[in-house]
């Protein structure tokens, strides 16, 4: 029998314990108590998060593959679908940033190769404290030096992403790392594991010791034992994970792989149970036979080692040696390890000696599932009291603009991107800087655009309004570079879920994003949950990253942020309205999280629709969503370009609204358009049809950046100038 | 003309140097696994971008080692044309078909981004498709580009005619401002004595095309097959 202190460690409580009991009809063994811990924890078995996750929409006339896979894949025409999904590494970088990073890459990429599609292109979402502190500066330089040496190293562009710098994440940075391939519509490879007798194969790298319930470290807050913790973090390879791409994706095309899957978290526990269960088998395996790179280890630690680069696959019997001649040939190793069998079991041997014995579905499907408790938190009704008139009133907004266009939220992120090899692949025809990265889809004409967008501090003014305002937003930035959104993937961050008001965050969130997708059509393909992340009791503000991934049906048809040509009208397609509500500005220049941001559903998807019609048409020259900073830094935004920097110079009224707000407001449903004066006729009758608010506000040219507020001069810059300071900030303050 | 595109274990840029050779030149184009013990038949032979080896050791230290760096020497000395990119460059200079190392970027880090090169001379296999002094935007992504040679050896292939692209702005001045990774005078390509054999930093595959924004890479991939018609006739 396991003492009760085990298994508490190893994150079970005495209910699930007794569960065990009962469905093993016995105590269970230290290994067994192990794999159930692990594949019963949150991050495995989605106890918390799944009846709430039910909520997505996941269907549409696209998906091929919804959740329940590796990850998603969707329809993108010719023949060819787009495999994506998002995956949180949070834990494992707030203890080794560099590892955690780069190993939050390769599992993601992994999820993405062992559907049989090649890895296209990478995004990540960061989160971290402020800069100013030591320790941050620590975490944020290595996680963006870990991103960098292993997408570099295996030849998956880092294409785009977002990076946000708040208190709230000083104790929790977030990694949050997205991929997409492409492969063949019907040569998608899956991970149901059937037919009695087939071999099941290990390949990949050798097992060690690293990550042993790295699940279970995902699963808790995090403390100051948390340093101690190293042994959970896991450590990557790059190079054997580049090895393991070209191998597995010519073992596939021999088409003697019946199920394959990469091994993440809770490693070969994880993966046997879930293919067996899958594909109603069970499976006999000796673990004698794993390639190890330490001697004396346990069955316990083999089946929970997060041993890096590792997969699992089951071949057709009789094709062992094929496949296993394809991952020898690129140096990997490639074991046959057991068989499949048809009893719903999962038996793991070490040299002829019992180890396991457990019932596949118990521990992959069959988890268990709990219903907790909401309740809106205190914090809630203080932020809302929020009287935007008791705020001082400002006489001078050019050093407002100059110090928005600093801040780390709003600065130029060349520093990081620079660092990540964007090029790879030769796909990238919109490279970062602008609203989205744009892909081309070679010998098709068409392309993708893709993006990773949250707002946290909406999240946390609202979490319902917030979330789906992520999901607008990213839906805007593909919008803005011509296409059409299509798909969505969620990588949802949040505290602790056993407290009532995390809870509440969490539920209110997942449906704001059903609320959104359901109205703008797009379905929720693939996700993660990351809990728990909070420390000293403080928790992480509400961060759903939405990851959104849109089709451009003619690649001639893109567009990008950038202002083009001297002359070209400047105009503003949207919607304004008050928008101080957890505005950037408002955090920078009074000190103040509070507020309750909007969002109308129907406004967007017409202004996402008219935008889009515009670059269909060749009518626009650009186009820019308005975000952090409002209307005064998007304006900058736009001018700035290291391929030739341009000037502007418009005239707006602040019409009903304060002159802060309507400068730095951030109102949604705005984009900041530019086009040639002869479209502008074409541009309005199409605003008119989609009956979006267009406003011309002025146009393109000189080397300043002028804005005329209700008749007065507010605002004349030269670009130079504060364009330097936009593009060096996040370095200077790595200094 | 026959081409053949090397992959060693961790090679990412073949297929690139694949598609643009034969899409956009237009030539026949093979992948040559790295334990090849023969490169005949092939005209020009490329080594492409990416980590081989995962960089381990020294960037391009073990794949100059492998099995088909005998048949690449052969091919070299031969007068075959070959073409070491980024890492391809990194190889050739660890085996010893090219002058110099290639060392850790000066800032430490890696750098990806669109730059300038000025052409410094057209006499070659695989600049005779450009003007002298012509400047072409092509972009670099490395960690390991910041080139150095010893004193008496540069003056020799400073003389010899060798250097053949350094970082510039876009105006065409060679400064240190241009300079992203503190090569020693600015040098992004070279090439060895006989000037069959070159490696440069930058990508010309990643900029051969108008839709990459830059189709400047282009005249690189013309050049060599205007010199081997050339040599043909």
């Amino acid at each position: 029998m396991i003492e009760p202190k085990v298994y508490r460690e190893m994150g079970l409580n005495d209910v699930e314990y007794a569960q065990v009991m009962k469905i093993l009809g016995r105590h269970p063994n230290y290994t067994e108590v192990g794999m159930y811990a692990v594949m019963w924890s949150e991050h495995c078995g989605y106890k918390y998060s799944r009846p709430v996750l039910k909520l997505f929409p996941t269907t549409g006339p696209r998906v091929l593959q919804g959740p329940g896979e590796n990850a998603g894949a969707v329809d993108v025409g010719d023949g060819m679908a787009v495999v994506m999904k998002i995956e949180s590494h949070n834990h494992p970088s707030a203890v080794e940033p560099y590892e955690g990073a780069a190993t939050g890459v390769g599992g993601i990429v992994r999820d993405i190769f062992t559907m049989g599609a090649r890895p296209m292109a990478a995004l990540n979402s960061l989160r971290f404290g402020e800069l100013s502190d030591a320790r941050t500066r620590y975490l944020f330089d290595r996680a963006v030096s870990g991103i960098a040496g292993y997408g570099n190293c295996i030849g998956v562009p880092s294409v785009a992403g977002e990076v946000y710098f708040d208190d709230s994440y000083e104790g929790n940075p977030l990694i949050n790392a997205m991929c997409l391939g492409l492969v063949k519509s019907d040569k998608i490879a899956r991970s149901s594991a059937s037919g009695v007798g087939n071999p099941v194969m290990y390949v990949g790298a050798k097992t060690g010791r690293d990550g042993i319930h790295g699940a279970t470290f995902a699963s808790v807050e995090l403390s100051d034992e948390s340093e101690e913790r190293r042994s959970p973090t896991q450590v990557g390879d790059p190079f054997t994970e580049k090895l393991l791409i070209e191998a597995t994706l010519e073992a596939l095309n021999t088409g003697h792989i019946v199920g394959i899957q990469d091994m993440g978290a809770a490693g070969l526990t994880c993966s046997t149970t879930e293919m067996a269960a899958k594909g109603d088998s069970g499976m006999e395996v000796d673990i004698s036979l794993v390639p190890r790179r330490e001697e004396g280890m346990t069955p316990y630690e083999i089946m929970l080692s997060e041993s890096q680069e590792r997969m699992l696959l089951v071949a057709a019997k009789g094709h062992e040696n094929e496949v296993k001649g394809i991952f020898e040939k690129w140096g990997l190793n490639a074991v046959v390890i057991g068989r499949l069998t048809d009893d719903g079991i999962v038996r793991i041997y070490d040299n002829g000696e019992l180890a396991a014995e457990v019932p596949a579905k118990s521990l992959a499907e069959d988890t268990p599932v709990y219903h907790m408790d909401a309740r809106i938190p205190d914090y809630i009704a203080q932020v809302r009291r929020f009287d935007k008139d008791e705020l001082p009133q400002i006489e001078d907004f050019e050093p407002i603009l100059e110090l928005l266009l600093r801040r780390h939220n709003i600065a130029s992120k060349e520093y990081i991107y620079r660092q990540y090899d964007h090029m790879a692949q030769i796909n990238t025809v919109v490279l970062p800087g602008s609203d989205a990265a744009v892909l081309r889809l070679k010998g098709t004409g068409r392309g993708l655009a893709v993006t990773v967008d949250c707002n946290s501090r909406y999240c946390y003014l609202d979490p319902y309004i917030g979330s789906a305002i992520a999901v607008a937003e990213a839906a805007r930035n593909v919008v803005c570079s011509g296409a059409e959104p299509a798909a969505v993937t969620d990588c949802l961050n949040f505290g602790n879920p056993e407290k009532p008001e995390i809870f509440w965050q969490f539920r209110q969130a997942v449906e704001g994003i059903s609320a959104a997708c359901r109205a703008f059509g797009v379905p929720v393909i693939s996700g993660n949950v990351s809990f728990y992340n909070e420390s000293q009791g403080i928790a992480i503000y509400p961060t759903p990253a939405i990851g959104v991934l849109g089709v451009i049906e003619d690649i001639e048809r893109r567009c990008t942020s950038f202002f083009k040509n001297d002359d070209d009208a400047v105009v503003l397609l949207g919607f304004n309205g008050p928008g101080l509500d957890g505005s950037e500005y408002l955090k920078a220049v009074h000190g103040r999280v509070a507020g309750c941001p909007s969002l109308d559903l129907d406004k967007e998807k017409r202004l996402q629709a008219c935008c889009l019609e515009a670059i269909r048409s060749g009518l626009l020259a650009s186009a820019h969503d308005i975000a952090e900073g409002g209307l005064a830094v998007a304006l900058a935004e736009s001018c700035f370009n290291t391929e030739g920097s341009h000037g502007v110079s418009v005239e707006i009224s602040s019409d009903g609204l304060r002159q802060d707000d309507a400068l730095f407001g951030e109102a949604q449903s705005r984009i900041l358009v530019s086009l040639d004066p002869s479209k502008l006729d074409s541009l309005i009758k199409l605003a008119a049809e989609h009956d979006v608010p267009l406003m011309v506000i002025g146009a393109v040219g000189g080397s300043n950046l002028i804005i005329d507020l209700d008749g007065s001069k507010i605002i004349d810059l030269k670009i130079e100038k504060i364009e330097s300071a936009w593009r060096g900030s996040i370095e200077e303050a790595l200094a | 003309m026959k081409f053949g595109v090397v992959i060693f274990p961790g090679s990412n840029c073949d297929c690139d140097c694949r598609r643009v050779v034969e899409q956009v030149m237009e030539q026949p184009v093979d992948l040559i696994w790295h334990e090849a013990d023969s490169v005949d038949g092939y005209d020009c032979i490329i080594l492409p971008g990416g980590f081989s080896y995962g960089n381990y050791l020294r960037a391009g230290a073990i794949a100059s080692h492998s099995p088909v760096m005998g048949a690449v020497k052969k091919a070299a000395a031969d007068g075959k044309l070959v073409m070491g990119i980024c890492n391809g460059f990194q190889v050739l200079a660890e085996a010893g078909l090219l002058p110099g190392v290639l060392q850790r970027n000066k800032n430490l880090r890696f750098i990806c981004k669109f730059l300038h090169l000025k052409v410094e001379h057209n006499k070659s296999a695989f600049t005779n498709a450009c003007s002298p002094g012509q400047v072409l935007r092509i972009p670099i992504a490395h960690d390991e580009g910041k080139y150095y040679v010893d004193t008496k050896v540069l003056a020799e292939m400073e003389a010899k005619g060798q250097v053949l692209f350094r970082y510039c702005d876009a105006g065409g001045t060679v400064s240190a401002e241009a300079n992203p990774n503190g090569s020693l005078g600015n040098i992004a390509g070279i090439c060895n004595r006989k000037g069959n054999v070159m490696g440069m930093m930058p990508y010309p595959e990643r900029s051969a095309e108008e839709i990459l924004t830059s189709a400047d890479g282009r005249l690189i991939f013309e050049s060599m097959l205007r010199h081997l018609r050339q040599v043909w006739k």
